[in-house]
């Protein structure tokens, strides 16, 4: 489980994140939602170590993030894999090395394990036959497999998606969402999704938080957001012609 | 603009306190180094062949037209003369110089675009020290095969000014061999010009890495860092050949 108590963050002047609570849940997806500008990439970024906080603490499980010792940071980045928004794969490594790095990098298998890791991965996330091709010669929603497939490679306890179906068509989009969750069902880790996509949310929205100009507004499931009485949330969500005309139908 | 030069030196020397430490896996670092010496050294051969040919021809030229109205001063003068500008200066300065173009703009741009892309904040977050991971087989690579290239350049530099000495009747062939030879000490000429080398493939690995290291924005930045880190390199190159000239030849 990882928590974030208090979390407060400026840059300079600009006050980002204004004292955020959240409990993220393993075998769970995560969602943090909210508009662009709303503080969700910083949060993201606070939770995993690459911001420092000004004030307030992250915990991942008993251990709180800024009291950790160099080494036991460097050891919990190895249980963290991580999903950008850009797919952040290597472009100069196949697709088979891109996922076979973390192994190279901290594991101590064998050769003949991190063949067999690497190929149980690829066709975890149906990535079968691609292990020669490079990134910049494969489709958006196949770099986003390769992404996850690089984040799982270690088995980690924490998966962290920035945006992981911007830029894909709805149907890619949605097969990506489903892998998110089925992986982390899976597997037991604890995944927090950063996303705007209300299709995500419906979709793969265990526990969603709502964020509004750096603080946490509300938080349910996905069954709760259609039905959400707060104002913020109601303006986020029904926002879309689309989802007008589902709040029309279920109040029907 | 003072402020922010030496908040860009503190900025450098922090860097390279995170570059210069032990790889995490030796092997992935051979690997990277291998990569490095093709694409930073044996990639650059063709332009120093070139350049080094043409540039010894053009001393000799240059020379001979200076020295050649005086009767009193031998033929061999010239290849003499032409030999002390090339070991000490034309091919280990010169030479930095376009690798400073040649390699600082793709150590800056590609570093500067795997930043942009988020490449390496996905090394950082899996726990890789990305900038010893990236920049020091950078580094490694032309501090090894710099000298490399600087020593053929000055051969190639030599024989081309033999050949345009002589294609021009100028100065034969063998006299510019004997010149060449003239009191020519081994040690002190190969050792200025090698120290020089090495710290002039130093500036412009670590230089150029800063550059493109520390690029924030898009596509655009990535360009102005390219060009920062040729004309960051070149003019650290022009200092560091003032000092080093100052500091061996006149000590």
């Amino acid at each position: 489980m990882i928590q974030a108590k208090g979390i407060v963050k400026s840059f300079g002047e600009n006050h980002v994140l204004k004292g955020v609570d959240v409990d993220f849940y393993p075998g769970k997806t995560n969602l943090i939602i909210g508009r662009s500008g709303s503080g969700k990439t910083v949060f993201l970024k606070t939770i995993l170590g690459l911001f420092e906080p000004d004030s307030g603490s992250i915990h991942y499980g008993d251990e709180v993030l800024g009291e950790m010792s160099k080494q036991r940071r460097k050891t919990l980045r190895q249980e963290i894999g991580m999903v950008f928004q850009g797919g952040a794969l290597f472009d100069s490594m196949s697709v088979a090395e891109n996922i076979r790095f973390p192994l190279e990098m901290f594991s101590s298998m064998t050769e003949h394990e991190k063949d067999a890791r690497v190929k149980f991965v690829m066709d975890r996330v149906r990535l079968e036959g691609a292990d020669e091709l490079f990134p910049s010669e494969i489709s958006g929603g196949m770099q986003k497999r390769v992404s996850i497939a690089r984040a799982i490679s270690m088995n980690p306890n924490y998966l962290f998606c920035d945006e992981p179906n911007s830029g894909l068509d709805p149907e890619t989009a949605i097969v990506i969402d489903q892998l998110i969750q089925e992986i982390t069902h899976e597997f037991g880790m604890t995944t927090i999704v950063n996303t705007h996509d209300m299709n995500s949310v419906l979709e793969i929205g265990d526990h969603v938080v709502f964020m509004k100009e750096g603080h946490k507004v509300w938080e349910g499931t996905n069954d709760q957001v259609l039905g959400s009485t707060n104002a913020d949330v109601e303006d986020y969500v029904f926002k879309s012609k689309l989802f007008k005309q589902v709040r029309t139908a279920l109040r029907k | 603009m003072i402020t922010n030069f030496f908040e860009g030196i503190g900025a450098y020397a922090l860097l390279m306190t995170k570059v210069f430490r032990r790889p995490d896996r030796w092997k992935l670092f051979y690997r990277a180094l291998v990569k490095e010496i093709q694409l930073l050294g044996l990639d650059s051969i063709g332009i120093v062949v070139i350049l080094s040919v043409f540039m010894g021809g053009v001393v000799t030229i240059q020379t001979a037209f200076q020295l050649s109205d005086d009767p009193l001063i031998p033929t061999y003068y010239i290849a003499m003369a032409t030999r002390e500008s090339i070991t000490l200066e034309f091919s280990p300065t010169v030479v930095s110089l376009i690798l400073a173009g040649k390699v600082g703009s793709n150590v800056a741009s590609s570093l500067g675009t795997m930043r942009v892309s988020e490449q390496i904040d996905a090394l950082e977050v899996m726990g890789v020290n990305s900038a010893s991971f990236l920049i020091l087989p950078k580094i490694v690579a032309q501090l090894i095969f710099n000298p490399i290239l600087i020593i053929m350049s000055l051969f190639l530099g030599l024989w081309g000014g033999a050949m345009a000495g002589d294609l021009l009747g100028l100065v034969p062939f063998e006299e510019s061999v004997m010149g060449y030879r003239l009191e020519f000490i081994p040690f002190e000429n190969a050792f200025y010009a090698l120290i020089k080398t090495i710290v002039f493939a130093f500036i412009i690995g670590s230089v150029s890495a800063y550059s493109g290291y520390t690029v924030k924005g898009g596509a655009v930045e990535v360009g102005v860092a390219s060009t920062n880190a040729v004309v960051r390199s070149c003019l650290a190159i022009i200092l560091a050949n003032y000092l080093l000239t100052d500091l061996i030849l006149t000590s």
